[in-house]
This record gives structure tokens, sequence and C-alpha cells, in this order.
């Protein structure tokens, strides 16, 4: 039960990040049809770019690691975000009213510039950062000294999430950009006469994914404290998974998805064998797929002539 | 003018912040730590370069006739105006092509042979080969059937790891293991394709991308069978009827050289193995060529243009894609038997991703589905990045890059020059 509990806490923490590049995937796809397969991409840019801002924060000679990490945060964001923009601008925009596949293939091309870019400027060796926010809360303590444990770090990243997760929905919800969006997610032709300017609309879309994959790039650079230009592919397709298990296009489907994936992989790895728990997750994308396409929360798509 | 000038300045001030902590910032570990060093000027250089290269580009498509042109030339060339100039060059060698093709096979034939063919050009030769082999069977799928696969290249393990396994443990041939790789990988592939196509599309792919990772990760993890992330080693070479390549022959055997009193080189081998690539590339372009001509084909064709159409017509959807489907898994499996035996050796690092993304690319810069294409696609993918050698790590990049730009300039890619075999009412 206790071991129970520890797989639970770290799946959960896992489960966070997942679904916060989920989304990214989750909303794309929504606004224009696309699997934008460069999304990995844009985490591991965001994790990058915290190793590197982090390092330099640290010769400037900042004292307080808090205010540090808030201003790698904000760069990471910003920097990661243009990257998702300047992406949508070079290689999908012009693809707009190409047939489905194109876009596709255009972004795997984007997903492997983008892995040789940063192999060559940063090498091809990982990258660490040391643990800036150690300790933790021990929730119970048994008698043989099997400790259940859940770290500050955990905890900073369920919150943020959280914290993300709500500003999204309500930038949705309630913002005149967040019902642009929904607009063209009906109907771009008919957004566009009614005054909605399409193109941006899609671009905003992009940032706000790319700001997403930029936060979880922050986490998992803290928590496990490496990184490497190959990073990107498993972690997207992990996220991917989740948007589908959840339902692709649905916003909280791709957080519960997100936290299914990350539970599955912590029990899968606790419990059954460490080796095969990426075999899970694909499989588990394709057993998706094949049993009920449309996730747990998707709406089904009505297929026109 | 002035709009222009804010528009580059924007493009360049974006091409400075994204290139700041990526090229502006290096860090290597040293003793004490991470050490950055700053490259300020080279990021200067860059938002020159971008700001004039921006400002160019669009007073250039500024101007009316330019417009005019493009407007002209539709999606073709979109925005791509510096290709314009190929096309003429291209179309000559397809139609020289078209019209000879006994010679280019002739050709290839006698190719080991030549007086300036070497030992490095023959790998080179062969390498090609092998990817126009698995370019022709991947375009069943992708150029007739119009699926996009993009885990391909399990296919092409599971030959390779077929042929290795079976030599290893029951000391088959290459010749024995041959029928058994393709069938093997035929036999996936039908297995897999019953509930995989089904799906339609972007989610085909990415189901079978997901096949195709599943498969390294088994082949990695699978250590007492596969030898994991190690590979199996010591895969015996084909022989010819029997006669071996080598300097001396194992007990029980007889070597090339001495059957036809030859002083041993080397060289035969290779020229061997590259005879065996030709063949079966022959073979598989013979295969695709014919495949027009049959009922499937036609099925496979009338499928692409209109999946509804051609139900409503009586194709058995279901069936003649699994046909595709297992056909360009059977291709691949034989292909990779014959990696496994020139490699002598097969590990999965061989058969990650970026070797569907390779074959993928090939079959859209060739034109899916168009032969001759096809074996121009590859030697500009596969044999050029070998001619410039020293230019290694961009090799990668460049890749990346032209399929970007391949999609920009024909969003069609796939789809722009296909034309159905036949037409009502029009005669062949």
């Amino acid at each position: 039960m206790d071991y129970f509990l520890q797989q639970l806490i770290n799946g959960l923490t896992l489960g966070a990040v997942y679904g916060l590049i989920a989304i990214g995937y989750t909303m794309v796809y929504g606004i224009i049809g696309m699997i934008n397969f460069a999304h990995g991409e844009i985490f591991m840019i965001g994790a990058f770019v915290t190793v590197i801002a982090f390092t330099v924060l640290g010769t400037t000679g900042i004292g307080s690691v808090a205010l540090a990490l808030l201003v790698t945060l904000l760069i990471t964001i910003v920097i990661t975000s243009l990257y998702g923009w300047a992406v949508e601008r070079v290689a999908y925009r012009p693809l707009r009213n190409a047939p489905r596949l194109a876009p596709l293939i255009s972004a795997i091309g984007m997903s492997i510039v983008l892995q040789n870019y940063v192999q060559l400027t940063q090498g091809a060796r990982v990258k660490t950062m040391e643990p800036v926010i150690q300790g933790g809360l021990t929730l119970l303590q048994r008698a043989d000294g099997f400790t259940v444990t859940i770290s500050w770090l955990q905890l900073i990243i369920m919150a943020l999430t959280l914290v993300l997760l709500t500003g999204v929905t309500l930038l949705i919800q309630r913002t005149p950009l967040g019902r642009a969006q929904r607009a063209c997610e009906q109907d771009k032709t008919m957004a566009a006469l009614v005054g909605i300017k399409v193109d941006r609309t899609i671009a905003m879309t992009f940032v706000i994914g790319a700001a997403l994959a930029a936060v979880a790039g922050f986490m998992v650079t803290l928590y496990y404290g490496v990184v490497d230009f190959f990073m990107g592919f498993l972690a997207g397709m992990k996220a991917f998974t989740a948007a589908v298990l959840g339902g692709i296009g649905s916003l909280p489907g791709a957080m519960l998805g997100g936290v299914l994936i990350g539970l599955i992989e912590a029990f899968w790895s606790g419990y059954i064998s460490a080796q095969y728990k990426d075999v899970a997750v694909f499989g588990i994308l394709m057993l998706v797929l094949l049993v009920r396409p449309n996730g747990l929360l998707g709406r089904p798509e009505i297929e026109k002539v | 003018m002035r709009a222009r000038i804010k528009d580059a300045a924007l493009a360049a001030l974006l091409a400075g912040l994204l290139a700041l902590p990526f090229i502006g910032v290096r860090s290597t570990e040293g003793i004490a730590g991470q050490i950055t060093s700053w490259h300020l000027s080279t990021i200067a250089l860059i938002m020159l370069g971008v700001f004039v290269g921006r400002l160019a580009w669009i007073s250039i498509l500024a101007r009316a006739s330019l417009l005019r042109w493009r407007e002209s030339h539709g999606k073709i060339f979109n925005g791509m105006p510096a290709f314009a100039g190929m096309t003429p060059v291209l179309l000559s060698v397809r139609k020289f092509i078209l019209q000879k093709p006994y010679l280019i096979i002739a050709l290839l034939i006698v190719f080991p042979f030549l007086p300036m063919t070497d030992r490095y050009m023959l790998d080179v030769a062969i390498m090609v080969l092998t990817y126009v082999m698995l370019a022709w069977g991947l375009t069943i799928t992708v150029g007739f059937a119009g699926l996009l696969d993009l885990g391909y290249v399990a296919f092409y393990a599971i030959g390779a790891y077929c042929y290795a396994l079976l030599a290893q443990f029951f000391g088959l041939s290459f010749w024995q293991a041959l029928p058994l790789a393709a069938a093997l990988a035929a036999g996936v592939g039908l297995v897999l394709g019953l509930p995989v196509l089904r799906l339609r599309g972007d989610y085909f792919a990415i189901v079978t991308l997901g096949f195709g990772e599943i498969t390294r990760l088994v082949l990695i993890n699978w250590s007492n069978l596969t030898g994991g992330p190690n590979g199996i080693s010591g895969v015996p070479r084909p022989t010819l009827f029997g006669l071996e390549f080598a300097r001396s022959a194992s007990e029980g055997q007889q070597t090339f050289h001495a059957f036809f009193n030859l002083t041993f080189d080397p060289l035969q081998r290779v020229i061997f193995m590259y005879y065996i690539i030709l063949c079966l590339a022959l073979l598989t372009g013979g295969l695709v060529a014919r495949l027009r001509q049959t009922s499937l084909g036609r099925a496979l064709e009338a499928y692409r243009e209109d999946e509804i159409a051609a139900a409503a017509i009586g194709i058995n959807r279901w069936r003649i894609k699994l046909a595709a489907y297992a056909l360009s898994a059977t291709v691949a499996g034989v292909a990779g038997a014959f990696f496994a035996a020139r490699q002598g050796f097969v590990s999965p690092e061989s058969f990650t991703f970026l070797e569907s993304a390779t074959i993928l690319a090939i079959i859209i810069l060739g034109g899916a589905g168009r032969l001759w294409g096809i074996v121009l696609a590859a030697l500009f993918i596969i044999g050029l990045p070998e001619a410039f050698r020293e230019f290694e790590q961009f090799r990668m990049l460049a890749f990346g890059a032209g399929m970007v730009l391949i999609m920009l300039w024909r969003p069609g890619g796939l789809t722009a020059e296909r034309e159905a075999t036949v037409r009502y009412g029009v005669k062949q």
C-alpha cells in the first residue's frame, strides 16, 4: 500500500508534465486538425533554454535561487513561445489549404531540423543541472524503513500545473481570444467573415501550446536534472498518446489522458518491468486508436462526403 | 518601403532572439562546473543576414510581374522561383530514362567493371540500391493506396533480425532465410494491418509510427534473443550456389576464387553483393510496375482518389489496403535480410524512426508511384550526402530542412503529379 502511494505520487507528477504537453497537441489539432509532430521538440527546446538560462544567470551572481528560477521560467516561456510561433509561421501557415498529409510531413521535417539544430549548437552529450529544490514531506514511515515522500518539487509541479490548467480553461472560455479560437475550430471561413483574424488566432494557439510545453520542459529539467537533444521525441509521443487517450481536441481530456499515462508508466515500471514501460505506452496508443478512436472525452468525428 | 524595412527588422529581431540561447551562449562542462562563453558577434551576423535576406525576399515578391507569374503557376511553385529552372532539365532526364530504360539497366550491370568504379563507389551504389528497393516497396502503400506509413522500418528490422537469428540458431544460409524473412514480414504486416488499416489518414500514420518504435524497443530490451543494444554480430555472408567469398573456405565448402581459378580479392564479394541487391531491386521495380496493370493496382488507385466512390463501385477497401500493406512489408523484409547479410551485423541502432523518414522523403521527392523519380531521389538523398562527407554534421539538418522546403514548394507533394493509370474514354 505504501509502495502504491509512492508510485501514485510519482505517477501524478509525471502525468502533470505529460498533460501540459498534451494540451499543446490537442489545441492545435482542435483548431487546424493537424498533428503538430514538432511539439515534442518545442518541449525539448524549453528544457534546453531552462538549463542555459539558469547557467547564465548563475554567472551573473544572483543570490536568491527562487528569483533565479523565476527569471529562468520567464525567459524559457518567452523564447520557447517564439519558437512555437516561428515554426508555425515557416512550416505550417503556407500549407493551410494543402492536402491533409502535407503539414504532417512538413512537421516531421521541422522536428528533424530542431533536433539537429540543438545537437549542432549544444552538442550531442547530455547536459546536467544541479538539483536546486531539495527536500520534501515524509508522509508515511514504515517499520522496515520504507518511507513515502512527496518532494517540494513534486508539490510545486502539481500546483503549477493546476494553476496553468485553470488559466488556460478560463482563457478559452472567457476571453475574446478564446472565443475566436472556438469560432475558428468550428468554421474558419465563417469566422473570417465575422471579422476574426484567423491566421493570428491560429498563431496564438501555437504560442499558448508552446508556452505550456516550455513550462513542462522547465519542470522536467528541475525534476530529472538531465536534458539531451533527443528527449522531445519520446515525451512528445507520450503526450500525444495522452491527448488521444483523453479525446483529441478536448482540453480536460488532454489533462486526464496525461495523468492516466503518467500513472500507467509509474505503476508499470513499479510493478511489472521498467524496461517495457515505453512499449506499454505505445501499446496503449495503438489500442485506444483501435478501440475508441475518439478517446475518453472526445466527440465523434463526423465524416463528410 | 518603410513597411518592408519594419517587417525585415522584426524578422531579424526574432531570429536574433531565437538564436541567442543556442548559438549566442556556449556552455561546456569544465572542472569547476559549467563554463559559458558568449558569441554575440555571430548573433549580430545572423540578424544582419536575416534582415537583408528578408528585405530582398519581400521586395522581389512584391514585384507585380512576379506575383502574376506566381498566380499563373499556382501551387506548383509556391514562392520558390529559384527551383523553376530545374524543371526542364528534370523533365528531359525523365524523358530519356523512360524511352531507354534498358540502357540504364545495362549500365547498372556493367557498373562494377567500369574503370572508374572503386570499392567506395560500389558501397555507395549498394546503399542507394537498398534504399531504392525500400522506397519502391513503400510506394505500394504510400503512392498507390495513399496511406502514410511511418513505421516501415519495423518490417526492415524484422527481415534483418529474422535472417540474423535463423543463421545464429539454425545455421540457415542467406538464400534459405530470404523467403522466410519475406514470409515473416508479410505475416506481421497482415496481422498488424488487420486492425490498423481501419484507421484513416494521420491516425494510421501515428499508429504505424508507434509500431515502429515498439519493434525497436522490443529489440533493445529482449536481450536474451536479440542481444539487446549490442545486436547480433557474425551474420554469415551469402554464397553463390555454395561458393564462399572468403580467402579460405570453411569446412566442407569451396571458395569462389578457388573454383574459378582466380586470385582472391575482397572486391569480388562486394561485386557479388551489388548484383544481389541489383536483382532484388529490379524484381521489386518490376513488381511495382506490373502492379499498375493489375486489378489490385487499379483498385488501390481508385481508393486513393476517392474512398467513398471506390467503395460504391464494389471495391473491398479493407482487402486491397491489406494486400498493399503486406506487399510493402514483404519487400522490406527481403531488403532487411539483405541488409543483415551485407553488414554482417544487426543492431537496433539501424532501425530508428529516421530510417522510415528517409525512405518517406525519397518517395516524396521522387513523386509517389513514379519508379524512376524514386531512383533519382534516392541518388539525391543518399548519394549526395556521401559526396559531401566533410559536411557530415550538417547532413541531417539539411535533410529536415529539405523535407519542409519540398512540402512548401510542392504542397501536393505526394499527390501533385499523380495521374491515374486509366481514364474514362482515353486510350492508353
